[in-house]
């Protein structure tokens, strides 16, 4: 069946759920109760700490079949999702499915455990490097199933995707279960996306470097919802996990994407204060917020709240009065992580509160302005972010279809050749985000307005841009770089992208290499 | 006039982006002798595929060189929009590119005297001849002054103020003028110190300079900045032409403003000013009329 993003999507897909198909950004109401953890009772005098990754794997039930979560916030510094699936594997426990909230580069290792029949299925937000090679060309059996950020939350409270046991990376945690992001040596900042896990998972394990005594303070993830806690020595490198210095893209080519995607906002009708906006942590988006700043003291205008992924970029914006409050799901420097211990106006949010679609408000809804960066885009302003240019999986949903839809004006930017290869085309791919929900297309050779924008075309065109059309955008790409020879695919579907609705979007079906 | 190294697929492929007046491709200090070859081919593609939005120069190396009459036969063929001969020092090197380009014109079936020359001047020597220079072929629209070589030639070295190039600059200016040719300053290489390349940027303007070459795209809106007219400065001079026009109408000679005498340099500047204002963008002819 045709899907309302003009997708091909089969009734049934082997591996995979009841297929509903995508229908509009929010055209799909949900239905039921959410779903909840199993009641359960600590009496006083008993004992949380465990001795062993082992002991904690016996205790929490953990059998064949079963589904576990991880937490993605410590980025590539991460060692506790390599760390328990080895465990795990070690007790000769197969046929899991692996639910993080997203991989990045450093979960390559899991590869051999996939081969193993540990992991026998996959859902998340993405995956790069050789593991998304794995998931595309090889499978663990059943197609993976990717979800956005906001999906993700949607899917867990709605009890599409459950979690038998969540292994928490957990920075700093008390002996009663108690967590937080922002102390100890592998601080991450905010536990946005391990909040839910934690509130909905059977069994919660905390896995920590940094068992404080006494009751810690202030507390992300409540003891309230924590089973076990393991102490090991390290669970995560600071490098990996944030860098340390403030750095500003100094790619010309990006400051001037970021310009223009800082004059479109300007311009949009929706730049006045009291406004809502998330940056992404791209180089132009946070190239875009210093742009941004400058227009916003000269124009004395303020932005009511920012969210997102932090980076000491949109620090400054609060620091400097030009943000009143900050929400924050993930850090990615330094300088946001102590942001967040230290100002009381930067506050932590979870996933659910970030970009479930379902439920009573998301603040990606209330949106203004999000500024997303792009893998591909087409000529109908369709996004991809998921697959690369030979259909290999090599990025990640995040919140790219969550903001899109929230925003009142979504700024996609990308460039408009990336080596020799053009970046808008006829069709993506792998549509992530819908072009239903995409407003502007920034390149560094032309401003293209979704047609159902007209409001924002009249605007835009003060605004001293080039203004064009997306045919004549993708033109100038393919005069440049040659029109891109289609991939040959195989039938056999590797991946399912689920809108954050949790409709289907798109399927990624198995390149031909 | 901003500088592209002609070895960079890149950069060849993005230099229109930024929004120079002009784009050089270097042929010369920017590309090292093994890549000299690869990088005159790659220029010359570039030039005949890609569409660029502004004047499309080639800085090849010297006549003398080795490389000079490959780079010329090599990129002529593609029909730059002018060639920028480095470390021009006589009238001489002048007439000698100004023919091979006319042999090319001639054997590509390009139009007689459409492609323009123009030389930087970096030593004492190419200063004293920078008349001659300008004035050895139709063909040469601009001087400009290679401040390195120059300061070096000097033996001095480079001082915030540029006080060491002070006269260099202003003779170079002279001899422009002179000639009727445009001339442009000499590159920043600091991309990072934008407070003195704005200093110097102002200064090159209060010399005379028509423009400035610049080595990174960053810093073109830097030059745009200093050479827009403020609002204070259009507004006069839109006021000063305004007068002119009326007192034209009443066939007036005496034109005044605020009663103020308005004469015929004045007139021009205020046109100079409209002409920078209009070419940065800031004002439109049609709204003042």
């Amino acid at each position: 069946m045709i899907n309302a993003a003009g997708r091909d999507i089969p009734a049934s897909i082997p591996g995979y759920h009841t297929v509903k198909p995508y229908r509009g950004p929010f055209a799909t109401q949900p239905d039921g109760r959410m779903a909840g953890k199993k009641l359960a009772a600590f009496a006083p005098g008993r004992q949380k700490v465990l001795a062993s990754l082992e002991e904690a794997i016996e205790a929490s039930g953990l059998k064949d079949g079963m589904t576990i979560s991880f937490h993605h916030s410590l980025r590539n510094g991460d060692y506790v999702i390599n760390m328990m699936v080895e465990a795990i594997a070690r007790r000769g426990i197969k046929g899991l499915t692996l639910a993080p909230s997203s991989f990045l580069d450093n979960n390559d290792k899991i590869i051999p455990f996939i081969e193993q029949g540990v992991i026998t299925a996959v859902e998340t937000s993405g995956a790069r490097g050789k593991l998304g090679k794995y998931l595309t060309m090889q499978t663990p059996g059943k197609p993976t199933i990717i979800r956005s950020h906001g999906g993700r939350a949607r899917a867990i409270e709605a009890g599409e995707l459950h979690i038998d046991v969540a292994f928490i990376a957990a920075p700093a945690c008390d002996r009663y279960g108690n967590i937080n992001g922002v102390q100890g040596p592998a601080a991450c900042g905010s536990m946005g996306y391990a909040m839910v896990d934690a509130a909905y998972a059977d069994t919660v394990v905390a896995i920590t470097d940094n068992l404080v005594e006494g009751m810690l303070a202030p507390v992300s993830i409540p003891m309230t919802q924590v089973d076990y806690i393991v102490q090991v020595d390290c669970i995560g490198d600071p490098k990996g996990i944030a860098s340390g210095s403030l750095r500003y893209t100094s790619n010309p080519r990006e400051l001037l994407i970021a310009d223009m995607a800082a004059r479109v906002m300007e311009y949009s009708g929706y730049f006045k204060s009291g406004f809502g906006m998330q940056l992404g942590a791209g180089a132009a988006s946070a190239a875009a917020g210093r742009f941004l700043r400058e227009k916003m003291i000269k124009q004395n205008i303020k932005a009511d709240f920012a969210i997102g992924g932090i980076l000491a970029p949109f620090v400054e914006l609060l620091e400097e009065g030009l943000v009143k409050n900050m929400f924050d799901v993930q850090d990615f420097d330094i300088r946001a992580i102590e942001s967040l211990r230290d100002n009381p106006s930067h506050h932590e949010m979870s996933c659910s509160f970030y970009a479930n679609p379902h439920n009573r408000g998301s603040i990606a809804n209330q949106l203004d302005f999000v500024i997303l960066a792009a893998t591909e885009v087409d000529v109908n302003f369709n996004v991809n972010v998921i697959t690369d240019s030979n259909g290999v999986i090599m990025g990640a949903s995040g919140g790219h279809s969550d903001a899109s839809a929230g925003a009142n004006c979504t700024i996609v930017v990308a460039p408009l050749l990336r080596g020799r290869l053009p970046m808008v085309i006829d069709n993506v791919q792998t549509i992530v985000t819908p072009g239903d929900s995409v407003d502007v297309i920034v390149t560094e050779r032309g401003v293209a307005v979704n047609p159902k924008r007209a409001d924002l075309l009249e605007n835009l065109k003060h605004a001293g841009l080039p203004l064009m059309s997306i045919h004549d955008l993708k033109k100038i790409g393919y005069e440049m770089g040659g029109a891109p020879a289609p991939i040959k695919l195989s039938d056999e579907i590797v991946g399912v992208v689920e809108y954050r609705d949790g409709t289907v979007i798109d399927v990624i079906r198995r390149p031909v290499l | 006039m901003m500088f592209a190294p002609g070895n960079n697929p890149a950069m060849l492929q993005n230099a229109g982006i930024y929004g120079a007046d002009s784009i050089i491709f270097d042929l010369e200090d920017a590309v090292s002798i093994p890549e000299k070859d690869a990088a005159r081919h790659l220029v010359a593609s570039a030039l005949k595929h890609f569409k660029y939005p502004c004047e499309v120069g080639v800085r090849i190396n010297h006549i003398s060189t080795p490389w000079g009459r490959d780079d010329l036969e090599c990129v002529l063929a593609s029909k730059p929009d002018f060639i920028r001969l480095p470390k021009g020092e006589t009238a001489d090197e002048i007439k000698l590119i100004d023919e091979i380009i006319s042999e090319a014109e001639e054997k590509h079936g390009f139009a007689a005297g459409s492609i323009q020359m123009m030389t930087a001047v970096e030593s004492p020597k190419g200063l004293r001849n920078a008349y001659e220079m300008a004035t050895a072929s139709p063909r040469m629209m601009a001087l400009a002054i290679g401040g390195e070589d120059f300061v070096t030639s000097l033996k001095t070295t480079k001082t915030k103020g540029g006080r060491e190039l002070f006269t260099a600059r202003s003779m170079l200016v002279f001899a422009a003028r002179e000639a009727g040719v445009d001339v442009i300053d000499s590159v920043f290489s600091d991309i990072r110190d934008e407070e003195t390349f704005i200093e110097e940027v102002k200064l090159i303007k209060e010399l005379g300079f028509d423009g400035k070459s610049v080595v990174n795209p960053r810093q073109i809106n830097l030059v745009y900045q200093v050479y827009t007219p403020t609002d204070k400065e259009i507004e006069y001079a839109q006021k000063v032409l305004a007068a002119y026009r009326e007192a034209l109408e009443r066939k007036s000679g005496v034109i005044s403003l605020n009663g103020k005498m308005i004469d015929a340099p004045m007139i021009t500047r205020a046109e100079r000013v409209l002409a920078y204002a209009a070419a940065v963008g800031a004002y439109r002819k049609e709204e003042a009329l």
